[in-house]
C-alpha cells in the first residue's frame, strides 16, 4: 500500500515531517491533586495524579524515596472495535511499567521520602501513538501537581514507510507493519529517557528516524510549557496579592 | 489551561472575561514575568553565596526551576512558590483534619500533607479539664473523644522521628461538630493572626485551616473550663436536679436553627464559588460574598449557578481596584 503519495502527502493530508494537532488542557479532574487532557490528532488522554500521599501499603514503602506508580488503561469504546480482554492485558501492563519508568526519571523523588505518587491514564480515544500521548499528559498532570521535576518529559513517535520517515503516524500507518520509534526526551537536560523500536532499521536510517522524533518531542515540549506558563500566570493573578 | 466548568450564556461569557482580565491587569502592574514553569531558567545576577531554595535546582551553572510558580527572592535566597501544590505545614499553623485511624495512644489525621499527621493523646486537653497523666484507662477511652471520620482542629506542633505532630491544648481546638467541611487549594488561604472567625451577624462559626480545609459551622461558645471550672460549678449543681428529665433546654443544645442552617450553607456555596474562581479566601471576601448573596436576593442553591459567579469576579475586580488606589 501507499502511505506516502508521488506528490509527498500521507493518507491524512499531513506532509512527511508534519506532527498532528495537539492539544493540551489542565485541571480536567476535579477531585485529583494534578490532572491533564492531551491530545494528539485523533488521540485522546486523560491523565491524573494524586499524591505525594501516604503509603498505602505499607511494606512497599522506601525510606530514601517516593513509591511511584501508574495504570494505564484503554476506555472501552476508546477504539472501533470492541476490546476482548477487560483489563490487566499484557499491553497494558507493559504501557503502565514503561510510562512509570519514564516519569520515575524526571520526578525527584529523594525529596518526598516514605510517600506515593500515583499516575492515573486513560485512553478516551486511540487512534496511534496512544503511549506517546500519556506520557505527555502524565507530565502536564505530574507539572500541575506541584511535584519537583528535574525537566519535564515530553514523547513522540516517528516511523519509516516506503523509504520515508514519518513524524508522529497515526493508527493506519502504525499497523502497517514498518518501523515504529517511540522517543521519550527530557528537551532541557537533553537526555533520552524512553526509546521503543518495534521493527529492524538500518542505522543511518535509524539515525534520521530518531532525529524526527527529537524534533517532534521539542515540539511538543514548547506546546507544554506554554500551557503550563499561561495556566501558572491565570492562577497567580486570580489568587492577587 | 485550567476553564471554568460552567455553562455561560454568551453575555456572561463577556463579562467574566472582562472581570478577570481586568484582575490580570491589575496584578501584572505588581510583579511581571515571575512566573515560571519546569525547567525554566531563572535569571540571577551571578553573585557568590546565592543560596537556592525549595523548587530550584542546578544545571549547567544556571538556576532552574523544578516546579511552577512564583520566583521569590529574599536576600540571597532564591526559591520557587509552587501554585497548587499540596499543602506544607509549618509550626504554629492552625489546621482542620479528619481523623482516619485511633492508634495506641496516638490518632492519625489526614490534612492534605503527602503524610497522615499524629495527634497524641498526650498533647490534647482531655474534656474534663484537669492536668494528670494519662492513664490505660485515658487509652481506652480515646474513641469517646475522638472517632473515625470526626473532623478537628489543631494546631502543628512540629516535626518528630515518627512524622508530624499535632497539638489541641486550648478549648477552642477539638472535635467540630453542626457544620460543613470544605477542602479548596491550600496556596488559597493565607497565614494570618487569626484563623477563628465568629460571623456575629450570621451566627456561624468559621475557621480557616492553613491546609485548605475550611470549617464552617453553628457559633459554640468558647469556655475554658480551668477558670469557668471554680466560679460556675456550685451554680450548676443548684440547677441539675431540674434537668433530669429531657427539659427544653437539653433539646436546644442538639438542635440547630433553620435561620443558622441557612446561613451555615450560604457561606459553604460562597466558599465554593471563589475557590472554584481561584480568588484568595479570607473572612473579609467570604463576607462580603454571603452579603452580595443577600443583598441581591439570591436563594443558596442559585449561588452555585453561573449569574453569581460572573458576579462575585465583578465585585472581587472592583474590590482589588478600590484596594489599589488606597
Amino acid at each position: 500500500m501507499e502511505y506516502v503519495s508521488p506528490e509527498g502527502l500521507r493518507l491524512d493530508g499531513r506532509r512527511p515531517m508534519e506532527m498532528r494537532q495537539i492539544r493540551g488542557e489542565i485541571g480536567v479532574v476535579a477531585k485529583a491533586d494534578g490532572s491533564a487532557l492531551f491530545e494528539m490528532g485523533n488521540t485522546k488522554v486523560i491523565a491524573a495524579v494524586y499524591g505525594p500521599r501516604e503509603v498505602q501499603n505499607r511494606s512497599q514503602q522506601l525510606n530514601d524515596s517516593a513509591l511511584v506508580r501508574c495504570e494505564y488503561t484503554m476506555a472501552n469504546f476508546s477504539t472501533g472495535d470492541r476490546m476482548r480482554k477487560p483489563k490487566g492485558d499484557r499491553r497494558s501492563t507493559e504501557i503502565s511499567l514503561v510510562i512509570r519508568q519514564t516519569m520515575e526519571a524526571c520526578i525527584m523523588t529523594h525529596l518526598m521520602p516514605r510517600s506515593q505518587i500515583d499516575i492515573f491514564v486513560q485512553v478516551l480515544q486511540a487512534d496511534g501513538g496512544t503511549r506517546s500521548a500519556c506520557i505527555n499528559a502524565a507530565s502536564l498532570a505530574l507539572a500541575d501537581a506541584g511535584i519537583p521535576m528535574r525537566d519535564l518529559v515530553t514523547s513522540c513517535s516517528a516511523g519509516y514507510l516506503n523509504s520515508t520517515p514519518l513524524l508522529d503516524l497515526n493508527y493506519i500507518e502504525d499497523s502497517a507493519g514498518g518501523a515504529d520509534v517511540t522517543l521519550g526526551i527530557m528537551p532541557k537536560l537533553d537526555k533520552v529517557t524512553l526509546l521503543q523500536m518495534d521493527a529492524k532499521l538500518s542505522v543511518e536510517t535509524f539515525e534520521n528516524v530518531m532525529q524526527l522524533a527529537i524534533e517532534g518531542c521539542k515540539a511538543v515540549a514548547t506546546y507544554i510549557r506554554e500551557v503550563l506558563l499561561e495556566n501558572t500566570k491565570q492562577l497567580e493573578y486570580r489568587r492577587g496579592i | 489551561m485550567r476553564e471554568l466548568q460552567l455553562s455561560l450564556n454568551q453575555t456572561q461569557k463577556v463579562r467574566l472575561q472582562r472581570a478577570l482580565e481586568k484582575l490580570e491587569f491589575l496584578s501584572s502592574k505588581a510583579n511581571s514575568n515571575a512566573s515560571v514553569t519546569v525547567a525554566d531558567s531563572i535569571p540571577v545576577n551571578y553573585e557568590d553565596g546565592l543560596l537556592k531554595g525549595h523548587g530550584t535546582s542546578e544545571f549547567n551553572g544556571e538556576v532552574v526551576a523544578t516546579v511552577c510558580g512564583i520566583v521569590e527572592r529574599v536576600n540571597k535566597l532564591v526559591y520557587v512558590r509552587a501554585l497548587r501544590a499540596r499543602y506544607k505545614p509549618e509550626v504554629g499553623d492552625i489546621i482542620v483534619g479528619r481523623v482516619i485511624e485511633v492508634a495506641p495512644k496516638r490518632w492519625r489525621v489526614e490534612i492534605n500533607y503527602s503524610h497522615d499527621a499524629v495527634l497524641m493523646l498526650s498533647s490534647m486537653n482531655l474534656p474534663d479539664g484537669i492536668q494528670r497523666r494519662r492513664t490505660a484507662l485515658d487509652e481506652l477511652n480515646m474513641r469517646s473523644i475522638f472517632e473515625e471520620n470526626d473532623v478537628i482542629c489543631a494546631e502543628v506542633r512540629g516535626f518528630q522521628h515518627d512524622g508530624l505532630h499535632l497539638q489541641a491544648r486550648s478549648q477552642k481546638y477539638g472535635k467540630l461538630g453542626r457544620g460543613q467541611l470544605l477542602t479548596v487549594p491550600s496556596y488559597l488561604v493565607k497565614r494570618r493572626k487569626q484563623h477563628f472567625h465568629n460571623l456575629e451577624n450570621y451566627g456561624i462559626d468559621l475557621i480557616i485551616g492553613c491546609n485548605g480545609f475550611i470549617w464552617v459551622g453553628e457559633h459554640v461558645q468558647v469556655t475554658d473550663d480551668m477558670v469557668v471550672d471554680q466560679v460556675n460549678k456550685s451554680e450548676q449543681d443548684d440547677a441539675k436536679p431540674d434537668e433530669n428529665s429531657f427539659s427544653p433546654e437539653d433539646q436546644e443544645k442538639n438542635y440547630t436553627r433553620q435561620e443558622t442552617r441557612e446561613n451555615i450553607c450560604r457561606a459553604a456555596n460562597a466558599i465554593r464559588v471563589l475557590s472554584t474562581l481561584g480568588f484568595n479566601i479570607t473572612v473579609e471576601v467570604i463576607t462580603e460574598t454571603v452579603d452580595l448573596s443577600t443583598s441581591i436576593n439570591v436563594a443558596i442553591h442559585e449561588m452555585l449557578g453561573s449569574e453569581f459567579y460572573v458576579l462575585v469576579a465583578e465585585k472581587e475586580s472592583v474590590r482589588r481596584s478600590m484596594t489599589k488606589k488606597k
